[in-house]
């Protein structure tokens, strides 16, 4: 059974008599008890797609069901998921206590019942004993735990949860990452989770649709997304991703006095390469491996790592990082010539 | 110079200005009000406090005709008000400062005439009264002005803009992911309402009526203009006191009564009104 499947959604707004299609079509189901990322840049639809889940847009095409149900038409005080919002929406002149109640409360829930289930929600996002504060009395970081608490006490079929740790400073955005992972192992509900931070993305879903102007670009697992992107789009969307193009003749791309190994492959093809999959040295290297020369452009020191800009003769930019190892040396500077070379595994030839 | 002063020194010119112009004649009025004389012999201070038994007793009735008018008229700002000022904050779409405009377009007229102009529309020939019993859909004597409904009327009508606008403010300041958030809660659109939208314009409703009631109950000018004989208000006594006759003394009495009750409602109030418990007990 589907938690929640779209199909052929499409949302078009009127702006200055002239219409605007936020969302062009979108099919997707999601599993039960998955935790689902909508990912993608800003103004590609993925907030409107998750607001037709929760009911507070109408799709103008296309159905919404939620365990097979069709609720399409049906407001969001009627359907059985609940939101995090992006800047948490707590009740300003509620206490933490009558902000989580509040959704039991009006489902008539027995006083007992409310008692006990706040009780333990709080526990669980590790807020007892503070019952009674304000949410302006709060941090951040706590305010968005009685968000995510005030939507999770309902036990919804599903939670939707729209950007809910942007507004967290780096440190606390990561503890919370795991803490939502842990949350949600732990009550087991279907999470439909939209952001533009792919990193976010990567680290808390089992699955990723990826969002580019209205429609999805890739839906599969995170390393798939990362390892074999579908499209040039998600390529560059997620992490660094160096694009090479040619012509393959063999499975053979000529670069210059360069070559990348693409297995199989004929004709015109853009192929992917990480930037952690790529060696620096000085000279050609030998073997079956993708290799080719380089200027480097700038190295930024980055900590744990390196980062180098290299430029082809052709005038395409590399990035490459190297790890700041016990072991490693600075390879190369400013203005060196370089080879740089991968394993022919780590070419991914887009769209194959 | 950004000594620990210069915020003190930029509130000094505001600071003369209350002195000046509020508290000092707000003590030479204290003074008068126990003064007795008359404007041909000259007053001299007696510390007659019996001033202001003689102004409660004689003008209790108007004091709290007053009170009543003032209080129908605010009460009914409040519930035409409200209604106004929401449809500006959440279906004022990007006109919101058009309605505001128009809203503060009448001030562009003054108080006196436009009082007047209350009048002539209401009057018993009036442009709405005169057709109505022309037609016969009225008796002839059928009249308007010189009830209290008059006066209330063109108090509400003169002050509804200072209702209108803290409560807009109020609501304006409402974020509208709050309200998603509690629809998505299981609340319908009217428990969105009233568990949410109405706690917090409270302030707003607090703000009005604080800002309304206190000109309405000693406004003298709708009184006069729309009342007649019968339905004379506290303001209407104080400025013939001062300026038909003379009777300093009476009138700063008069006026300082009105001002402690005033306070005193004022006070209870904001009291039993202004505080977060109302917000709490109105949010359960």
């Amino acid at each position: 059974m589907h938690a929640i499947q779209l199909d052929g959604v499409v949302k078009e707004y009127t702006s200055h008599g002239e219409v605007v299609q936020a969302v062009k079509g979108v099919t997707l189901d999601i599993a039960e008890g998955e935790f689902f990322s909508l990912l993608g840049p800003s103004g590609c639809g993925k907030t409107t797609t998750m607001r037709m889940i929760a009911g507070f847009e109408e799709p103008t095409r296309g159905s919404v069901r939620l365990h097979g149900e069709d609720v399409t038409n049906v407001p969001p005080n009627k359907r059985d998921v609940n939101m995090v919002f992006q800047s948490y929406a707590l009740f300003p002149h509620m206490n933490v206590w009558d902000n989580v109640a509040f959704g039991l409360k009006q489902k008539k829930v027995p006083t007992a019942d409310i008692q006990r289930r706040v009780g333990e929600i709080l526990e669980i996002v590790d807020l007892k004993g503070r019952e009674k504060r304000r949410p302006r009395e709060m941090s951040g970081g706590q305010q968005q735990r009685v968000a995510l608490a005030r939507a999770l006490v309902n036990h919804p079929r599903a939670l939707l949860l729209d950007e809910p740790l942007g507004a967290l400073d780096l440190k606390l955005r990561q503890a919370m990452q795991l803490e939502l992972k842990r949350i949600q192992r732990e009550v087991g509900i279907t999470f439909v989770y939209v952001t533009h931070d792919q990193s976010e993305a990567l680290t808390m879903s089992d699955r990723i649709a990826v969002m580019n102007d209205g429609l999805v670009e890739q839906l599969a697992d995170p390393r798939t997304i990362y390892e074999r992107p579908a499209s040039p789009f998600v390529a560059g969307f997620i992490g660094t991703s160096n694009l090479l193009s040619g012509t393959a003749v063999a499975g053979v791309v000529k670069l210059g006095e360069g070559r990348v190994l693409v297995p199989g492959q004929d004709g015109d093809v853009t192929v992917t390469v990480r930037p952690e999959k790529i060696t620096i040295c000085p000279d050609r290297p030998e073997g079956e491996i993708s290799a080719v020369p380089g200027k480097v452009d700038e190295v930024v020191y980055l900590g744990t790592y390196n980062s180098y800009t290299v430029r082809l003769a052709d005038g395409a930019e590399v990035t490459v990082f190297q790890q700041n190892a016990v072991d490693a040396t600075l390879t190369a500077e400013r203005g060196d010539s370089v080879w740089l070379s991968w394993q022919p595994q780590h070419s991914y030839v887009i769209g194959s | 110079m950004r000594s620990r002063l210069t915020p003190y020194l930029l509130a000094l010119p505001s600071w003369i200005w209350l002195g000046a112009f509020l508290v000092v004649p707000l003590a030479a009025m204290a003074s008068v009000s126990t003064q007795s004389g008359n404007v041909i012999d000259g007053f001299v201070q007696t510390f007659s406090f019996g001033n202001y038994a003689d102004a409660i007793s004689q003008y209790s009735p108007q004091l709290l005709r007053s009170l009543w008018y003032g209080g129908a008229a605010t009460l009914a700002m409040v519930l035409i008000g409200y209604p106004v000022a929401y449809w500006i904050a959440f279906r004022g779409g990007n006109r919101k400062a058009t309605y505001l405009f128009l809203l503060l377009l009448p001030f562009f007229v003054s108080f006196v005439l436009r009082t007047i102009s209350w009048n002539f529309m209401l009057s018993g020939d009036g442009i709405l009264l005169g057709p109505l019993k022309d037609w016969g859909l009225l008796p002839s004597d059928f009249q308007i002005t010189a009830t209290a409904f008059a006066v209330i009327s063109g108090l509400t009508y003169n002050w509804l803009p200072f209702m209108i606008l803290p409560i807009y403010v109020s609501l304006e300041r409402v974020d509208p992911r709050v309200m998603e958030a509690a629809h998505d809660l299981y609340a319908s659109r009217t428990t969105v309402f009233r568990k949410i939208v109405l706690p917090l314009s409270l302030p707003g409703v607090f703000a009005g009526v604080l800002m309304t009631f206190v000109p309405a109950v000693a406004d003298p000018i709708n009184a006069a203009v729309l009342g007649g004989t019968n339905n004379t208000m506290i303001g209407n006594i104080i400025s013939t006191l001062y300026l038909t006759n003379a009777n300093y003394p009476a009138a700063a009495a008069l006026s300082f009564s009105l001002m402690a009750v005033l306070l005193v409602g004022i006070f209870v109030y904001a009291r039993a009104l202004g505080t977060e418990n109302v917000l709490e007990a109105a949010a359960r």
